[in-house]
């Protein structure tokens, strides 16, 4: 009846019930605020059944911070441990424990955070930047949303129910194949990757569509903003790597389920293709997670230095060039595998050759900040500090990337420190720094600058202290996942000042969601309310009074931009713009500002936009249902939640009446308001 | 026929999600040249392929490309009695297809040739297999169809929806070809 499930499964060490209990605690005082407020009619009608690219936006983004305090808290157990697990003492956790906290700490930051975090940003602003009022498809931009969420009530819920993968976060064979991991945690692993992975791979399809077909008039490929081009870019290595993933996943699990041989050690398999398989995937996954990053800092840093960006041709042809070099550098995964030296050679050129283009983007940002007239905001500081940071790991990049040091410094902090600055300093300052920039965007509120400014420089030095003495020690031989150390090695005090690292960086995380709140919520009012009149008013009024003012975006131009998101207010409304911008020039905004006649009276028509619906939560539900039933062998429901989809999909896609109008009239009372 | 400006961009982004399908089938192509003489003591594709059963399934599953053609045509014209009758025709060569698939999978395990039998086993199951679950997914596709197109005929939703339909055989079709050619004639050779 229910496979290999048994209460067994809901037995955990003390740390790990810890854990289940606050996550269940705050699931249910989220139930309870939602229940006392009467919201939850509001968040069916307006949140998860939306297909605004806006509201999925917003839904993805609080979904990635909510894992990053996951990710966030594995890593504060690593650093623990690895400060404390010395000689004689053998820390806070035990080696399995240390093994899914590693594993799931990969996985959840690489799939859930960055994933999300992109998906997030790309939905709220690539309609808006390239003039248009929609996504191309928005049914499918709503199911890859919920297979996203239905991958992280999955993963998450391995910590409830059994165990995660304890297998490292890409779960090479054989240690992954069902002899040497019989449990469910490498199932766990496969499933909810499995499904946020073919919801990515639908909004690999859906953006570049919409990047192709629903540009505005006249914004040709070689006047959109750059921003756009790394999407585009990134979009095109989904669309390539993605698939790679899927049957790799498909064919581990056939491993595990019905006993085939495709990695296993003995019956003919061969393990080592999987190690290519998954980084043929996985290297270009690290591009299609930088790309948009770069476009954001490329965004920001010209709209700071009030200058045009510099080299956009050149920018572009950079990007042309990551994108296509990211396919053909792989094996650097795995030098020492034994490919041989000719291959080894081949691909460390490679890798040294992909240097270059990220190099002419250092440059052509520098060049653009260059007697500009720069504003010291939060996300310019982000550029910054990605700056640094970025050329420290781009550069410790290239000299992995002789496979002769390789050899020396594989599978130790060396590469972990390595990695780190490039999906922290890279990816993560990135998204942060665009997270700041476009938030007044989209909710019309200006992020508090004092308090963002200091989370930053909490970034910045935990980040340095946190993965500065890791280089130092890979070089002195620690290798990466170790639970436990000789005291005689010297290396603890390294260890310790990592883990003061990983606070600052935990203080820094604490002070960005404080940020967050004190510029939505004017805390002297909401203080008023009975519910939290208990946490009181002498800490809310102080800190009112420290972090200043809240700011309002009412112009819906707050930083004097350049591009069209800009042109709209702040927010926009549902249907991004009354009428869709004619574009000229490559800033187009910008060109709009200096040429402005603004006494034509505009020209409305209808708009089509598509109804609300919950067919993608449901397809994504039934998913879940599946995908858990698989991991558990519980056949039965696997068969339940497969056709439960797959009708739920049929019912939608027969649907013929998905869309709704809204008349010129409503447009005009709608705008008058908007203007108001 | 009034074309949509929406039917443009759907089978634009159908022709990508095609190309999408194109790279997973050519990550288990390219598992299968890796694993392909990993016999391990078992039968090679010489031992258990059958070149003229082979063939008439490919026969039948290029037959079947032809009517979703016409019935193509078909749909151009209006003629919606046209289009079932085709589309029956597909469906019912398509399902001719599978079963002889599943026929030849059978024979095979129960002659203790199965997936766990071997690395070459286990990828040839997988990718045959692969394009057999599509040709499934195919099959339910067709019928929900025929069933629209019976109750609401040849509008612009529904003559979308067949031409996406008729990409995604033609694929499969092309997918065949190379299943002949690189796990089928190559096997034997």
């Amino acid at each position: 009846m229910f496979g290999r499930l048994t209460l067994e499964a809901f037995k955990h060490d003390p740390i790990t019930t810890g854990g289940i209990i606050g996550g269940l605690l705050s699931i249910l005082a989220i139930i309870v605020l939602l229940t006392y407020f009467k919201k939850w009619k509001w968040l069916w009608r307006e949140w998860l059944t939306s297909l605004d690219p806006k509201r999925i936006g917003v839904m993805y983004i609080i979904a990635a911070t909510l894992m990053l305090l996951r990710g966030a808290a594995d890593a504060a157990m690593m650093r623990i441990q690895q400060a404390t697990s010395v000689g004689g003492s053998h820390g806070i956790i035990s080696t399995d424990t240390f093994q899914q906290v590693f594993s799931a700490h990969g996985t959840i930051m690489i799939f859930f955070v960055a994933m999300g975090f992109m998906f997030g940003l790309l939905n709220l602003i690539v309609p808006l930047q390239i003039g248009s009022r929609d996504v191309a498809f928005p049914f499918l931009n709503s199911l890859s949303f919920w297979l996203y969420i239905a991958g992280i009530l999955l993963i998450n819920s391995s910590l409830v129910v059994g165990e995660f993968s304890a297998a490292g976060w890409l779960a090479y064979p054989p240690l992954s194949g069902i002899d040497f991991s019989p449990g469910v945690g490498v199932d766990y692993w496969i499933w909810s990757l499995q499904i946020a992975g073919i919801g990515s791979l639908m909004s690999g399809i859906n953006f570049l569509v919409t990047i192709i077909k629903l540009r505005a008039p006249g914004m040709t490929l070689m006047k959109m903003p750059i921003f756009i081009w790394s999407v585009l870019g990134s979009m095109m290595l989904v669309l390539f790597a993605f698939p790679i993933l899927t049957a790799t996943l498909a064919m581990l699990s056939l491993d595990r389920l019905l006993g085939m041989h495709f990695f296993t050690s003995g019956g003919g398999g061969n393990a080592m293709m999987y190690i290519n398989l998954i980084w043929a995937w996985g290297h270009p996954e690290v591009y299609i997670l930088v790309l948009p990053a770069f476009g954001i800092f490329s965004e920001v840093v010209a709209t700071f230095s009030s200058k045009r960006l510099f080299g956009y041709k050149s920018m572009v042809g950079a990007l042309g060039g990551i994108t296509f070099l990211s396919f053909i550098v792989w094996v650097h995964h795995f030098f020492t595998m034994g490919a041989g030296a000719d291959v080894n050679a081949f691909f460390g050129i490679m890798t040294m050759i992909i240097a270059i283009p990220t190099g002419v983007k250092i440059f052509n940002w520098l060049f653009t900040m260059f007697r500009g007239r720069i504003r010291f905001t939060t996300p310019m500081l982000w550029f910054l500090g990605f700056v640094m940071t970025f050329t420290i790991g781009g550069a410790t990049g290239v000299l992995m990337s002789v496979p002769a040091i390789d050899f020396q410094v594989h599978n130790s902090l060396f590469l972990v420190a390595h990695f780190h600055n490039m999906i922290i300093g890279g990816v993560l300052f990135g998204f942060f720094a665009g997270l700041a920039y476009w938030f007044p965007k989209f909710t019309g509120i200006i992020l508090n600058e004092r308090v963002g400014r200091l989370a930053f420089w909490f970034w910045i030095i935990g980040f340095l202290l946190a993965f500065m003495p890791l280089y130092v020690l890979g070089l002195m031989g620690a290798t990466r996942r170790l639970d436990h150390y000789d005291a005689t090695l010297g290396w603890q005090s390294l260890f310790i000042v990592s883990a003061i690292g990983g606070l600052c960086i935990i203080i820094g995380v604490g002070l960005q969601i404080l940020q967050i709140i004190v510029s939505v919520f004017d805390l002297q009012t909401t203080w008023n309310k009975p519910l939290l009149r208990s946490v009181g008013r002498t800490i809310l009024i102080k800190l009112d009074s420290l972090v200043g003012k809240r700011e309002f975006d009412k112009t819906g131009d707050p930083w004097d931009g350049r591009t069209l998101e800009w042109s709209t207010t702040s927010p926009p409304p549902f249907y991004n713009f009354a009428v869709i911008p004619k574009v000229n020039e490559r800033d187009a905004f910008w060109a709009m500002k200096k040429t402005a006649d603004n006494d034509q009276k505009p020209q409305y028509k209808d708009i089509k936009l598509p109804k609300n619906t919950g067919a993608g939560l449901f397809v994504a539900g039934f998913s879940l249902v599946a995908g858990f039933s698989i991991i558990w062998h519980i056949w039965w429901l696997a068969a339940v939640g497969f056709i439960g989809g797959l009708i739920c999909l049929i019912q939608r896609l027969s649907d013929d009446d998905t869309e709704l109008t809204i008349t010129v009239a409503e447009i005009m009372i709608n705008e008058s308001k908007e203007h108001a | 026929m009034i074309q949509h400006k929406s039917d443009d961009r759907s089978t634009f982004g159908f022709w990508i999600y095609l190309m999408t399908d194109c790279v997973l089938f050519a990550s288990l192509f390219a598992t299968f040249a890796v694993l392909r003489n990993n016999t391990y003591g078992g039968p090679s594709g010489n031992d258990i392929f059958k070149l003229p059963f082979v063939l008439s399934e490919t026969i039948i599953l290029l037959t079947s490309s032809f009517t979703s053609s016409l019935m193509i045509l078909a749909a151009r014209r209006g003629n919606s009695a046209r289009v079932l009758l085709w589309l029956m025709t597909t469906s019912l060569l398509g399902l001719t297809f599978l079963g002889l698939e599943i026929s030849e999978f059978s024979k095979l395990i129960s002659e203790g040739y199965g997936w766990q039998r071997s690395g070459f086993l286990s990828a040839f199951f997988t990718l045959v297999g692969t394009h057999g679950l599509h040709i499934t997914i195919g099959l339910i596709w067709a019928t929900v169809l025929m069933a629209q197109i019976y109750q609401r005929g040849i509008i612009s939703s529904t003559n979308r929806r067949l031409t996406a339909f008729s990409m995604f055989w033609h694929f499969l079709d092309i997918v065949w070809i190379f299943i002949f050619t690189m796990v089928y004639l190559m096997g034997v050779l």
